[in-house]
């Protein structure tokens, strides 16, 4: 007899899980966030090296270069900017969706330390005399934007201002305002040059003693309204090295996007039609689980905030295979019980049971390997690493329970009895028991 | 033995182990090939291993070589590219590569001019050779790692034999795609590295899932009287487990064929990787692992019997 009440049940999780898949999938793809090379950006690998001979790089240096990194990121409005250390001495500035790369990476390897130095190049007054987040535009007499920022003692300024008229004489009596002030840098030298390094060289006639010291050059507005965010964001501790960079243009990103997108489908759809030609009955319901599984991958990866790469697909794609594989193994084993001669019902209880073994040997060993590449590996060999672990786990779930589940309701139902068929069985195959 | 129930329902057997010795001479030949192949003409290693950069311009009209170059001299500093290749589809992406990095102007001019140019920002790339060696180092120490990881999980689930011959496969797949970049010459970046870290993954779960059944068929070590009923143990399970080798190969070859006709340039050589990498996974699983173990496995039945003869005497 058949029991129709198991049918209804298949018939009842199937629409249950389209009610929550169908409504919800495109919240959660649009919401997976994009590496560079699917969104375009641009990427810095930052070798951190001391400013000062003897000076150590600590943990705690490298922590504090990462917030005032990412007090600068935030100037240039990047809604998820990926900051992070790497070994003992590298910093990678991950920016997706950045337009403007060439004053990104200006604002970023600035080590923003201003420092006033006379003619000679020796320096009176450094980044630490001023106080924090004490920097903002104003418009001088004539309307052109000047940025302010105060010291943390009034009387220091006199002084310096003081000794510079006691010292020098005019010309040379001039107060030389620096940003990133590298040994070797010279004011004569520059002072030459159409476009000095330095920002200013105001010169001074009589003691200034003030605690605000106006910065004059020629600012734009925007320009103005940088500098004085940089120093208020603080300068970084150390000084930063570029070892490598990438930059993607995001038309290109976006073509590469469309085509593994276009590619994906095409794949998984010859796999699909293959399991349905092959296995039948069965696979449609490998069918079935296998697009449980894709949904559920990118919603376990939406939910843990993985961004998406190109081999990230990729191991996407592979993990559909790994979840196609575990069906295969299980319908092999299957088949194999009913040739025996066995019962519908008892080849697939057997078939279910021997598979399982074979199924966890192969998942863990390939976890094992996952792991281990994430553990060891850098950026985009460890977004792959990370795909794989999340398919493989989803896998043993959609692929293992999912089809066992909906599988065993019809089989249990006994509307297969004697119907070989429907596992892609021919009966002159079979022998008696 | 059961053996001979399985047997039953397979039409036929083909005797795999019986041509092992060829099997181990073609193995042999192209590990040959590809180890002189690697020692003389090496990889065509990409920006991501060599100190340089790379700029990649993609226009809406199809590009010429020449065309290209005269753009570069048009730019302020007069570049000349060491190298330009053409890419997409009817030419409209050109990669050109600088042996040296360019420095920050100098990109910052090549951004300008192709933008007004051609209407889109270039990709550019410098890297110094150290980072890109360091993954490479990296990826390899991993691999080691997880070989040893794999040798233990395999040893106490199995029997170290088994996981000997796996590590064994998994190495040879590796080098296979290693060996078959340094043949094509196809340029290999950090994206291979993770398709050589995939074949990996996917090779130790083929090579177990045929051990498996060679496991389950495998009768107490007593009733194997002669090396012919071992060939015939895995013979009968490599014939059993042929089917779910060759489905599951194929539709991750599926998938992996749309990737690298459909997919992006970005990811073709990973595409590629995969594809070579999957059909040497599924040979090696075969052709390899199982033959070794026959072998290896009889000569420790062998010694274990040599070692205690008594035990083997028959009860009288």
């Amino acid at each position: 007899m058949v029991k129709k009440s198991r049918i209804v049940y298949f018939f009842l999780i199937i629409f249950a899980l389209a009610a929550l898949m169908i409504p919800t999938s495109e919240k959660i793809v649009n919401g997976i966030d994009l590496g560079l090379d699917l969104q375009g950006g641009f990427e810095v690998l930052y070798e951190v090296e001391p400013q000062e001979e003897g000076q150590e790089i600590t943990d705690e240096t490298l922590q504090n270069t990462v917030a005032a990194l990412t007090q600068r990121v935030d100037i240039l409005g990047v809604s998820e900017p990926n900051i992070t250390i790497e070994g003992e001495d590298r910093i990678r500035v991950q920016l997706a969706g950045v337009e403007d790369q060439q004053s990104a990476r200006e604002l970023l390897s600035t080590e923003a330390n201003l420092s006033i130095r006379d003619v000679d190049d020796n320096e009176r007054l450094s980044g630490s005399d001023i106080q924090e987040n004490s920097a903002s535009v104003n418009f001088d007499d004539s309307n052109n934007p000047i940025v302010t920022v105060s010291l943390r003692d009034g009387d220091q300024f006199g002084e310096v201002t003081e000794n510079i008229i006691n010292e020098y004489q005019p010309p040379d009596n001039r107060l030389v305002i620096w940003l990133d002030y590298e040994e070797g840098d010279s004011y004569e030298e520059e002072a030459t040059k159409e476009d000095p390094k330095f920002i200013s060289a105001p010169a001074v006639d009589e003691p200034l003693y003030t605690q605000d010291i106006q910065i004059e050059g020629d600012f734009s507005v925007e320009e103005a309204e940088n500098i004085a965010d940089i120093l208020n964001s603080g300068s970084l501790p150390v000084d930063l090295e570029e070892v490598y960079s990438n930059s993607v243009g995001a038309s290109l990103g976006e073509q590469a996007m469309d085509k593994t997108i276009f590619a994906t489908i095409i794949g998984v759809g010859l796999i699909f039609l293959f399991m349905l030609v092959f296995y039948r009955f069965t696979g449609f319901i490998a069918v079935l689980t296998l697009s449980t599984y894709i949904y559920f991958v990118l919603a376990v990866f939406n939910f843990i905030q993985g961004v998406l790469t190109l081999p990230g697909i990729a191991a996407l794609v592979l993990g559909v295979g790994m979840a196609v594989d575990a069906n295969i193994i299980t319908y092999e084993r299957i088949k194999e019980e009913i040739k025996y001669g066995r019962s519908i019902l008892s080849a697939y209880r057997s078939g279910a049971r021997r598979s399982l073994g074979t199924i966890i040997d192969a998942n863990v060993t390939t976890l094992i390997a996952a792991g281990v590449l994430f553990y060891f590996g850098t950026s985009s060999v460890q977004g792959f690493a990370l795909m794989l672990i999340v398919s493989i786990l989803v896998s043993f779930i959609t692929a293992v329970l999912g089809t066992r589940l909906l599988l065993g309701l019809w089989v249990n139902s006994r509307i297969f009895n004697k119907k070989p068929k429907v596992f892609g069985v021919k009966e002159r195959d079979i022998h008696e028991p | 033995m059961n053996l001979n129930n399985s047997r039953k329902i397979l039409k036929r057997v083909i005797p795999f182990v019986k041509f092992r010795n060829v099997f181990f001479l073609i193995t042999l030949a192209y590990i040959l090939a590809g180890g002189i192949l690697l020692s003389t003409i090496g990889l065509n290693l990409g920006i991501d291993f060599q100190s340089g950069s790379r700029v990649e311009v993609s226009a809406d009209e199809p590009l010429t070589e020449e065309q290209v170059r005269s753009d570069f001299e048009e730019v302020e500093g007069n570049l000349e590219p060491d190298d330009i290749t053409l890419g997409g589809d009817n030419n409209t992406i050109a990669s050109a590569r600088f042996i040296g990095e360019l420095s920050q102007e100098e990109i910052a001019a090549v951004q300008t001019y192709f933008e007004e140019e051609y209407g889109s920002v270039p990709n550019t790339g410098t890297v110094s050779p150290q980072v890109g060696q360091e993954l490479a180092q990296n990826a390899f120490i991993s691999v080691l790692i997880a070989s040893l990881g794999l040798i233990i999980y395999i040893t106490i689930r199995f029997q170290f034999l088994y996981g000997v011959a796996s590590i064994i496969a998994l190495l040879h797949d590796a080098f296979f795609i290693i060996g078959f970049f340094s043949l094509l010459q196809v340029e290999v970046n950090v994206p291979f590295i993770a398709a050589v870290l995939t074949i990996v993954g996917y090779s130790i779960n083929d090579t177990i899932v045929t051990f498996d059944r060679i496991r389950e068929n495998m009768p107490p070590a007593e009733e194997i009287e002669s090396f012919e009923d071992l060939a015939e143990v895995v013979d009968v399970s490599l014939n059993q487990t042929l089917t779910r080798s060759i489905n599951t190969v194929l539709t991750v070859v599926f998938a992996a064929a749309a990737l690298f006709i459909f997919g992006g340039e970005g990811i073709r050589s990973f595409s590629l990787a995969l594809l070579v990498g999957l059909v040497a996974g599924t040979y090696s699983s075969i052709f390899l692992a199982a033959q070794l173990w026959v072998i290896w496995n009889w000569k420790k039945i062998k010694r274990d019997r040599e070692k205690a003869p008594a035990e083997e005497e028959p009860e009288p």
